[in-house]
């Protein structure tokens, strides 16, 4: 790398991403950038989402033409300071190898299988380092509910995400329709990977289940990074469930999913279909009738968890968002004192993918 | 899990994941398995393009018949198996010999709830081979979806992808109404990302391919692919066109047309099919009536010539709409050409 | 007590007389009130070939399928299909068997087995086909029935329907009602072979031909080949001679027959005259017994009529309805 000159490049969003589509360029040629401006929007097939400046510079050029798709790493524009000059940043650009995907380019994209229990789950594994962490997601969600996480954090260390059971590609099929018989899966998921000892980050339900089972297993817990979690009240937003459960077309799902973000421009067409299509796979209607009747019933999240934690034993840390529409951020308080609690402003319940870059932070906080 | 499948295994894997679902299902057709009587090998082709091959293997002659040359024979008695409890997926190998066996489909078949005062139920699939680009001439290429959406009582379905075709297919099966579901020849090696196990879309349902706010291009099977090709090429020149996969032709899902028109205020409909009474023609009128104050400009169609299919290959490609002739089409509309 | 010297007791005697008759006065009442103006449409009647609707379907039972042609109220009476709800159809009411939307060439009683009239002369061979296929698959010696005409029988879907239930050996047991004229047109002027038989081996099936006005000679015929598909034994063809007393259609004016032609067969090839005949000289059945039948069966006929003309005409919501289970 010429001395003074950062590329920015193309991303890579979650483990199956190829390309993106430069949409919009946000920033303008001459810009100071700093460590977490959104930089342009790009879409994928899967998701709608900005790239955010992991470097800070001045943006000398910008090389992406709007409208234009380019391979993961392609070179999208060069961050450098006034000592460089235009024609150094010229041959820079015209020098510049777009570096082989580190996948294997198989059809599956880096994922595998494991049959745990009877039921087989998707999972992916990348990066290394000190730590292990597993991410669980939420209710009717899936590992690319991650997507802008996995990245950063598989910078520093091994990191497992798990299609749940009956969720994403996994078998449409459930160990229990509860967070304690999800927990215990879990569990055995990780006794099958040979993980003696994790981070657990979880999302929503996903939550519930690494408080669960940090309260039944503590000696397998490194930490709990806790992110919109449910298990630390009984409210719980019925109508996003059973709109969630009941919706059978785009329209509907749409507006649904709307509920999922503080900012709803970011429901995207790649993230309807995705979901759609994950709906209309055989028996996931009842299964998440199943999993919302076992695990709200009445109405009401059935088991709190997180309020039993002790964070002098595992390190707890809380993210909100303060526009969560579908678990109340008031349910905060009830996060046992000792543990770090963070709301984020203007921020929905998705908000590993809202503020992906200030829960990363956190993520890396944590992990490092 | 999802993969990558062609069209073939994805028609392939529904009617197999079907025939494991339900015990009433049964394949019936000319070759689908091949070799009946025949000396060499059983199986022998697995339809004449190949999409069956294999289910021989799993299900036996119990539930995959092959069939003397005799439509009307053999889609009559899937008709008639219909009526009587089993639920047949039959293969009328060519659209274009519909003219053997169309009294069965649409005297019969199309007809039997309505006449018998809602007490009969007909859940028999007729799945075939649709258009042009093989160069198989005349009596092997047509798009004769015109002639099924006309008749009510029929359903019809023309998916332009494997996932379509895959959800598509088990929902037609499920069915309880006859639907006549189309493949088009020259996609069944087209691929795409399918997931392994069994899912349905309905029927009735047109999906936007690609969003758009300047020209409203309707399509379905082939046209999909076509339209897309077109609006790509367009939106270098900064126009950005909506395109609607139809994706079943009856019932027709108008509602997502007309609400792309309403913000487009322009319409293209492209088809395959011969242009007298065609689904472009169908829908631009129902558009015509129904939307007219939301227009700003002609509906335009681009369609085949009113001419059968030609054999030489120049002139097939000439015969079939081209993305090019999308675009032009498109370009009309905005007074760009 | 005489001796029954017939292959059926008394009651089924009795009963196959009721059923003969009920479509003969069925048939009578809708000549003369169509020719009144009464009846909308067209109607085509079965009088003259009630033995051999009534001599093969006392072998049926109600998982047997028939397929019938567009001269179907024989089969259905025969079949099982209540008289008053057909009559209810023929006059397009509500209530009738298909709620006045199929009308007399559409008449169909699928709990009964009746898979319907047909407007399409030759349709119902293949869809039979299917009946067998799904009887087969069922296992549980169901077969059907397919009538057709002796126009029909040149139809190319029949004689696809006789190689397909050969090739896939259905209980599928092909009738051809030999009635003499294809509308206006000789069976003997548009059918080249002389026998139906010599056509069903031609196709590789058995076949037999039996006087259709013959009440025993059907019931025999068809008791045989029906129980040889019950048993796996596939298909069949029989042909029933006979020939029918009115028009093609009611309003056809019939000038294709010679003069006196119609008499002669009240007279001479009537079914009910001949089997009257023969259960009254054995002494089996009783003159007085069969009169009592004729009388109900009158009655019948005359509660449907009145039963159809109260019966409710369809609303314009009944236009839109049932074209589709969902759409």
């Amino acid at each position: 790398m010429p001395a003074g000159i950062t590329p920015v490049v193309m991303p890579k969003w979650g483990l199956s991403m190829k390309e993106g589509k430069v949409v919009d360029w946000l920033v303008a040629d001459g810009e100071e950038i700093a460590v977490g401006t959104e930089l342009m929007d790009v879409e994928t097939d899967k998701i709608n989402g900005a790239v955010e400046a992991t470097d800070a510079g001045r943006l000398r050029r910008r090389v992406a033409e709007e409208g234009r798709t380019y391979p993961v790493k392609a070179l999208l524009g060069v961050l450098a300071d006034e000592t460089v000059s235009d024609e150094e940043i010229d041959a820079f650009i015209g020098s510049y190898v777009v570096p082989a995907d580190d996948e294997d380019g198989e059809a599956e994209g880096g994922y595998d299988v494991l049959e745990v229990d009877g039921i087989r789950v998707r999972y992916s594994r990348q990066g290394s380092g000190g730590a292990t962490a597993v991410l669980l997601h939420g209710f009717g969600g899936d590992l690319d509910n991650w997507l802008f996480n996995l990245g950063p954090l598989a910078a520093v260390a091994d990191v497992v995400a798990l299609d749940l059971p009956g969720h994403g590609q996994s078998d449409i099929a459930l160990p229990g329709a509860s967070v304690e018989a999800l927990a215990a899966f879990v569990v055995a998921f990780l006794d099958r990977l040979d993980i003696r000892r994790a981070h657990l980050v979880g999302h929503s339900l996903g939550a519930a289940v690494a408080a669960q089972l940090a309260l039944d297993h503590p000696e397998r817990v490194a930490g709990l990074v806790l992110v919109a979690p449910a298990g630390f009240g009984p409210e719980i937003n019925m109508d996003y469930i059973d709109g969630f459960v009941r919706a059978a077309g785009k329209k509907d799902l749409k507006a649904v999913l709307g509920q999922l973000f503080a900012d709803e421009s970011l429901v995207s067409r790649p993230l309807v279909d995705g979901v759609l299509r994950y709906k209309r796979l055989d028996g996931v209607g009842e299964l998440l009738e199943t999993l919302a009747a076992g695990l709200f019933p009445a109405g009401r999240q059935a088991a709190q968890p997180g309020r039993r934690l002790d964070p002098r034993s595992v390190p707890v840390t809380v993210v909100w968002g303060s526009d969560d529409r579908v678990i109340p951020v008031a349910h905060a308080d009830a996060v046992p004192g000792g543990a770090t609690v963070v709301v984020l402003e203007k921020a929905g319940h998705m908000v590993q993918m809202e503020r992906a870059g200030e829960v990363n932070e956190l993520l890396l906080a944590q992990l490092g | 899990m999802a993969r990558t499948i062609t069209m073939r295994e994805a028609i392939n894997e529904a009617l197999d994941q079907e025939m494991a679902r339900d015990q009433s299902v049964i394949l019936m057709g000319e070759d689908i398995v091949g070799g009946a009587g025949s000396p060499g090998e059983d199986d022998a082709w697995g339809g004449v393009l190949g999409v069956t091959k294999g289910l021989y293997a799993k299900y036996g002659r119990e539930r995959l018949l092959d069939t003397p040359l005799s439509e009307s024979a053999y889609i009559g008695a899937a008709i008639g198996a219909a009526t009587c409890g089993l639920r047949p997926v039959a293969e009328l190998m060519f659209i274009d010999f519909m003219g053997v066996c169309f009294d069965q489909i649409f005297n019969q078949a199309a007809k039997f709830r309505y006449m018998f005062g809602g007490k009969a139920e007909t859940p028999v699939t007729i799945r075939c081979m649709v258009g042009a680009g093989f160069r198989a001439a005349a009596q092997h290429s047509q798009m004769l979806t015109p002639i099924f959406t006309h008749i009510p009582g029929l359903k019809v379905v023309c998916p332009s992808t494997p996932y379509d075709t895959k959800g598509l297919l088990a929902a037609s099966i499920r069915d309880n109404d006859p639907v006549i579901f189309c493949e088009h020849k020259a996609m069944y090696d087209t691929t795409g990302d399918v997931p392994l196990g069994s899912y349905t879309i309905p029927l009735g349902e047109a999906e936007v391919v690609r969003e758009g706010a300047d020209c409203t291009v309707v399509a379905y099977g082939l046209m999909v692919h076509r339209a897309v090709e077109a609006a790509d090429l367009l939106s270098t020149e900064s126009i950005e066109c909506e395109v609607v996969d139809l994706r079943t032709l009856s019932p027709l899902d108008l509602d997502t047309v007309l609400e792309s028109v309403e913000h487009t205020g322009r319409l293209v409909c492209v088809d395959e099919a011969t242009p007298r009474c065609n689904i472009a023609a169908d829908i631009s009128a129902q558009v015509a009536q129904q939307a007219f104050p939301a227009l700003r400009a002609g509906i335009e169609m681009v369609t085949a010539p009113h001419t059968p299919v030609p054999f030489s290959p120049v002139l097939e490609d000439a015969y079939v709409p081209s993305a090019a002739k999308v675009a032009s089409a498109v370009r009309r509309t905005l007074g760009k050409e | 007590m005489a001796d029954n010297p017939f292959p059926l007791d008394r009651d089924r005697l009795l009963a196959a007389y009721r059923t003969m008759r009920t479509i003969r006065e069925f048939e009578e009442r809708l000549h003369v009130d169509f020719s009144r103006g009464d009846i909308p449409g067209f109607v085509h009647l079965y009088a003259g070939e009630e033995a051999s609707a009534t001599g093969i379907m006392m072998h049926l039972r109600p998982t047997d399928r028939i397929a019938s042609t567009h001269r179907g109220h024989g089969h259905c009476i025969a079949k099982g299909v209540d008289p008053r709800a057909m009559m209810k159809e023929i006059y397009g009411r509500k209530g009738g068997s298909c709620e006045g939307k199929g009308g007399s060439m559409h008449i169909a009683e699928l709990d009964v087995g009746m898979m319907g009239a047909n407007g399409i002369l030759g349709a119902g061979a293949p869809l039979a086909c299917g009946a067998a296929l799904a009887a087969k698959s069922r296992g549980q010696g169901d077969v059907a029935v397919s009538f057709v005409g002796d126009g029909a029988s040149n139809q190319g879907m029949f004689l696809e329907s006789l190689n397909l239930a050969a090739v896939w050996d259905l209980p599928a047991i092909f009738v051809v009602e030999n009635n003499a004229y294809a509308e206006s047109t000789s069976r003997t002027y548009g059918v080249a072979v002389e026998s139906y038989v010599d056509r069903a081996g031609g196709f590789g099936i058995p076949g037999v031909s039996v006087d259709g006005t013959d009440f025993f000679a059907v019931y025999e015929a068809a008791g045989e080949i029906i129980d040889r598909a019950r048993r796996g034994g596939g298909p069949a063809l029989l042909e029933c001679e006979m020939v029918r007393f009115f028009g093609h259609f009611e309003g056809d004016a019939q000038t294709y027959r010679a003069p006196g032609e119609q008499d002669d067969l009240r007279e001479h090839r009537n079914c009910l005259t001949r089997f009257r005949a023969a259960v009254t000289e054995t002494g089996v059945l009783s003159d007085a017994e069969l009169d009592a039948v004729d009388a109900e069966a009158r009655a019948l006929i005359d509660e449907a009529v009145v039963q159809a003309l109260a019966a409710p005409e369809p609303t314009p919501d009944d236009l839109l309805t049932d074209v589709y289970v969902s759409y």
